[in-house]
């Protein structure tokens, strides 16, 4: 039987950016997920990125998370009609040298008409202040097939070293 | 490199449905992964879990969840079932998705597994983490999933097997 999940393409930064793009996303299969090990180098402990599909900027974005920094409670949030998707904890230029945070998106349906739920994990630990854990549910409410994803910084750059994996799942 | 993330069967609705069975699952994967894109015809639909057909109190669940702008936990003890979640989704035309990852599903020790169900709502929505235990040792060879409301037409169900080699 076929492997399904599939390698589309991949970045590993040689130098900082302050964006990825992932383009030309063929509509060939069922899932898409996005794998992510990057660092800012804003100064703080942790950052925050955006995403954003289709390079679509109009207000067509929601989330509702669910988020522990450090030993705090857990904190709620419902955010609609937004101009794109978050995704915390990104380690920022104050955290631990040469530590990185960990994302993962699940897009399923992708290529298909109708409005988009994705589910989103990230991670950032820093053996000492300010580790965090999100976990969030969002919807791109997009009508076209998802063909490209940009991941910018509100602030600053993803490190060199920073790495981007985007697969394909089919299910037939 | 060998396959080890396998389609075993998918599932679209044609028609509304309260449930969907995956049925007759060999036991020769490590792990089972189902991805599960629905919608009720009605508001919240309440989606469950079983295995093997087995209704009897023999299910339990620990779980994290935001229901709209309130974080909180839930432990149940003694279950019928897995909720795979406590509300759905309160749309009739926005999909949920709730991925259920099965762990050790052929062998001969209780079974966990992890469900993970997203469904915002643009201004409101709802996120759970949960994890499901089944008190049984007997592999896994159906997995049912039901509602006390239908499914809508275009929900689709994918089982995914996972071979570790």
């Amino acid at each position: 039987m076929a492997n399904t999940y599939t390698l589309i393409a991949s970045n590993t930064l040689g130098a900082s950016a302050a964006s990825v793009t992932f383009s030309a996303i063929p509509a060939t299969y069922t899932d898409l997920v996005l794998r992510i090990s990057a660092r800012s180098d804003n100064a703080n402990l942790y950052s925050t990125f955006k995403i954003t599909y289709n390079a679509d900027t109009g207000t067509n974005y929601s989330e509702t998370r669910l988020y522990v920094q450090d030993t705090g409670t857990i904190s709620s949030a419902t955010q609609g009609s937004r101009s794109n998707n978050t995704a915390r904890y990104e380690t920022g230029a104050s955290a631990t040298s040469n530590t990185f945070s960990s994302f993962e998106l699940f897009l399923p349906n992708y290529a298909g008409t109708a409005n988009k739920p994705i589910s989103h994990f990230g991670v950032s630990e820093n053996n000492s202040t300010d580790a965090g854990i999100s976990t969030y549910a969002t919807l791109y409410r997009g009508s076209s097939a998802i063909s490209s994803i940009e991941l910018g910084n509100f602030l600053g750059n993803f490190v060199s070293g920073s790495s981007f994996f985007l697969y394909g799942i089919k299910n037939s | 490199m060998p396959a080890t993330y396998e389609p075993i069967a998918t599932t679209t609705l044609g028609s509304a449905a309260s449930t969907i069975t995956l049925s007759s699952i060999p036991a020769t994967y490590t792990d089972l992964r189902l991805v599960f894109v629905h919608q009720g015809n009605t508001a919240n639909p309440f989606p469950i879990l079983r295995f093997n057909s087995d209704s009897g109190t023999n299910y339990s669940y620990t779980d994290l969840y935001n229901s709209g702008s309130t974080a909180g936990t839930q432990r149940v003890t003694n279950s019928t079932r897995i909720a795979i979640s406590d509300w759905g989704t309160s749309s009739t035309t926005i999909p949920a998705l709730s991925i259920i990852d099965i762990f050790s599903y052929a062998g001969s020790t209780n079974k966990t597994c992890l469900i993970n169900h997203n469904a915002d709502l643009n201004g409101s929505g709802y996120v759970e983490r949960r994890v499901g235990l089944w008190r049984n040792t007997s592999a896994i060879n159906a997995l049912e999933i039901s509602s006390t409301q239908n499914f809508k037409a275009g929900t689709t169900a994918t089982l995914y097997g996972i071979l570790k080699a």
